[in-house]
């Protein structure tokens, strides 16, 4: 719902105040002036006389020096391995919605193995017509398809279940990332060995020791499921399964198995570990949720937030998020900055794609007061994400996964913001 | 080529490609050879389809699991430190801290054998037999009281065991239990009384930090009055990076307490001397990983379930900072035990026969290249 009349008023709204409080914005620009000519304008500076970098300084590019904050971090106390471990995606420190895949979150039950396109193999077996299996060239004869997809962990905020517990997007909602992959249709691949009447699920596997494999039911693997080879128009990257994962929109990340080998079609769920012991939704009656598959739909303000304070002081802000829903599309996402009693409509920038990471923003000024900002996305199924508490007052206190409930921060009149829940 | 076949070729691919791509099989990849399929299908479903034939006891799966698995999850599966706890837990599912084990959670036994043959040991997945799985389960039904200790499970007898939980799952429901209530016209307006702060996070103090106390990865300033970071020059020399690295730490050394330290630095000095065999050093860093899940090393390495190994070689027993050593080895460290080449060689290829009462629950290295590997790579890293 972009540039709904609201957001236009809104923005009148806004020009309007913006003007009555132009003389604040001059005495803020003031500042500058009062130290005199600024030298970075008035001063040859190094860059503007000598040469930079010659072509191919960096046949394949990083980013710039002054980006090296924006980096994956991993919270050391949450697992005994590293290898067996998870990290955060920096998404305080982006913006738009495709997630680079140098900084996407990583999480391995093993580690992330080095496996080459010439050792690759995929093997398709079980409830089929003939058992195949493919090399890696094999799969690129095969009609492609692109889609843009989150992968988002099932554990995403699992540690904010109790309570407010981390400082900062990046461990409280960062176990998320947004590319965009190419790859093989899974459909292509089953029809290619012919499933069998009474095949009703598929089993992924991957090549790694822990193999993590996963129950898929059929009708999502010939849906959108996807056996994918690129990312962001690139190779995947070692820790995102290269040379091959499978790509499960909306679906939780566990799902989408890296390095994946096998794929076998049976009758029932294989019922694995990582489908009972681990990501299964336990409930206040001791009884647990299983198949627990689908994302709700969520969104969190990326700036500002714990990591992203407040420090050019009141006047213009900018208050950006992301808003995702394993359902379908976004539709349409509210900010409160009274902790939830009053909501405006942000604006949806670009275009909301289904399954997929969306932005939103909406520009405020900002008059210094302490904020308690919230965020709130309604997705096409007409679903609107609650609150942590109506998500608790359900699931009781014991479930860790699937925590989709609406995040608070607090903006206090210094500009510093802390992670809180309100009540 | 004839210009005739060419435009043959062209017409016969404009044919290709106005058939419906979806139709007909591409006849690709090749059809798989049972041996191939024996090697990657080994998933064993909850009706018992997959198990090998294969026969295990209690007994034998409290050696085997002894010696495999009670390095991580403890030697009565009640887990080590933060390692899955695998036996007890029973009626604590309701509880604020529920135990979730194979006999409190676990649905299903074909799981339980499913990753112990596929995915465990850690590190060393893939290496436990078909029988040495089955004793390891029977073993994890003896230790959550679900068997007898005369118990052997095997093909035959496998499905007649059902675990207690059996029945505590359910297929997702939240599109009955949860959507309805979360449909519907989103409130504007007067959602509610105001709100007050409840929990703060800050409170915890849980969250990585940056050296300037802020949550780790928070936004540098961009006040135009604030300098920018000098560029660094085009070629550091080594000795310079490495001064510059260490410098935001020199702690160490001055903040240990006095009285743990003596025995380590006077004892390094002089086993220095011989040179390192790089190929050695880096086969000992692949075969370390065996060690690295309780092992740390490295910069910034912290004791996890066992103590750093930074500087081990050469170093008095019991040289890790603020670790928890177990009595047998503060006696051995009391009696001046210094862990140089053969000291080091005796505990890794026979722990428990070496010092008794380690907390080291591993079974040992039975290869000497591989012991010679590992100690030349802990060498190798120094202080």
């Amino acid at each position: 719902m972009s540039d709904e009349p609201e957001n236009v008023s809104s923005r009148r709204t806004f020009l309007r105040q913006a003007a009555m409080t132009g003389a604040g914005l001059v005495a803020g620009a003031s500042v500058a002036r009062a130290s005199g000519p600024d030298p970075k304008i008035t001063e040859v500076q190094p860059w503007a006389s000598s040469f930079g970098d010659p072509v191919d300084a960096s046949p394949y590019g990083s980013p710039i020096r002054f980006e090296s904050h924006v980096v994956r971090r991993n919270v050391e106390w949450l697992t005994e391995s590293p290898v067996s471990s998870i990290n955060f995606t920096p998404i305080h420190a982006l913006e738009g919605t495709i997630t680079p895949q140098g900084c996407a979150f990583e999480r391995h039950h093993s580690g992330a193995i080095e496996l080459s396109k010439q050792d690759y193999r995929l093997m398709i077996n079980g409830l089929v017509e003939t058992p195949l299996v493919f090399t890696f060239e094999d799969l690129l004869r095969f009609p492609r398809s692109v889609t843009t997809a989150f992968l988002e962990c099932a554990a995403n905020g699992g540690m904010e279940w109790g309570g407010a517990q981390l400082e900062g997007c990046q461990f409280t909602q960062g176990m998320i990332h947004n590319m965009e992959y190419t790859g093989v249709p899974l459909r292509l691949l089953l029809k290619e060995a012919g499933v069998k009447p009474e095949g009703k699920w598929v089993y992924v596997e991957g090549a790694d020791a822990s193999s993590n494999g996963r129950s898929i039911p059929l009708d999502k693997a010939l849906d959108d499921v996807l056996v994918a080879f690129f990312a962001n128009g690139e190779a995947l990257r070692k820790e995102h399964g290269y040379p091959v994962r499978l790509v499960v929109p909306g679906w939780e990340g566990n799902m989408w198995v890296k390095w994946v080998r096998r794929i076998g079609i049976y009758d029932q769920a294989v019922e694995s570990r990582e489908e009972t012991s681990k990501y299964t939704d336990l409930m206040p009656d001791g009884r647990a949720r299983k198949w627990t598959w689908v994302m709700d739909a969520k969104s969190v303000i990326t700036s500002p937030s714990p990591q992203v304070p407040i420090r050019h002081g009141k006047g213009p802000l900018v208050i950006s998020g992301l808003a995702w829903s394993g359902n379908g599309k976004i539709t349409r996402v509210d900010v409160s900055t009274d902790g939830g009693v009053n909501w405006q409509e942000a604006r949806i920038s670009g275009d909301a794609k289904s399954k997929a990471l969306t932005r939103f923003h909406l520009d405020i000024n900002w008059d210094g007061s302490e904020l308690l900002l919230q965020s709130r996305a309604s997705d096409d199924t007409g679903y609107v994400q609650p609150t942590k508490d109506a998500l608790r007052e359900i699931r009781g206190l014991n479930n860790v996964y699937h925590n989709n409930g609406i995040q608070t921060w607090w903006v206090k009149a210094d500009g510093e913001v802390e992670n809180v829940e309100v009540a | 080529m004839s210009k005739l076949r060419n435009r043959l070729l062209l017409s016969l691919g404009l044919f290709l490609l106005s058939t419906p791509a979806m139709s007909e099989k591409l006849g690709l990849g090749r059809p798989a050879l049972p041996e191939e399929l024996a090697a990657w299908d080994v998933a064993v479903l909850p009706d018992g389809k997959g198990l090998k034939p294969g026969s295990g006891d209690v007994l034998t799966g409290e050696e085997v699991f002894g010696e495999k698995c009670a390095v991580c999850h403890g030697e009565f599966a009640e887990g080590i430190d933060s390692w899955p706890v695998l036996a007890g837990g029973d009626g604590t599912l309701t509880d604020r801290r529920p135990v979730k084990t194979i006999g409190s959670y676990w649905p299903h036994l074909s799981t339980v054998w499913d990753y112990v043959h596929r995915s465990m040991p850690f590190g060393e997945a893939q290496t436990v037999t078909v029988d040495e799985t089955y004793a390891i389960t029977a073993f994890l039904l003896y230790s959550n009281g679900l068997v007898d200790e005369d118990f052997t499970l095997s093909d035959k007898n496998f499905t007649e065991v059902t675990l207690p939980n059996a029945d505590g799952f359910y297929p997702d429901d939240r599109a009955e239990s949860e959507y309805p209530r979360f449909k519907g016209e989103p409130c504007m307006k007067d959602c509610g009384a105001p709100v007050k702060v409840t929990k703060r996070a800050i409170e915890l103090n849980v969250t990585p930090e940056d050296p300037d106390g802020r949550p780790a990865g928070t936004l540098p300033p961009l006040d135009t009055s604030a300098a920018s970071a000098p560029a660094p020059p085009a070629a550091p020399a080594p000795a310079e990076v490495a001064e510059a690295a260490s410098d935001p730490a020199p702690v160490p050394a001055a903040t240990v307490p006095a009285a743990d330290v003596p025995a380590v630095a006077p004892a390094a000095a002089p086993i220095e001397t011989a040179a390192l065999d790089p190929a050695l050093v880096g086969q000992g860093e692949a075969a370390f990983k065996k060690c690295s899940a309780c092992h740390k090393v490295g910069e910034g390495a912290k004791n996890g379930t066992g103590p750093v190994l930074n500087g081990i070689f050469g170093a008095a027993a019991g040289h890790a900072d603020k670790f928890k050593y177990s009595k047998a080895l503060t006696d051995k460290a009391a009696e001046g035990l210094v862990w140089n080449e053969a000291e080091l060689d005796a505990f890794l290829e026979n722990p428990k026969g070496f010092m008794k009462g380690t907390k080291m629950a591993f079974a040992g290295l039975k290869k000497p290249d591989e012991r010679a590997a590992i100690i030349a790579y802990l060498r190798s890293l120094g202080n």
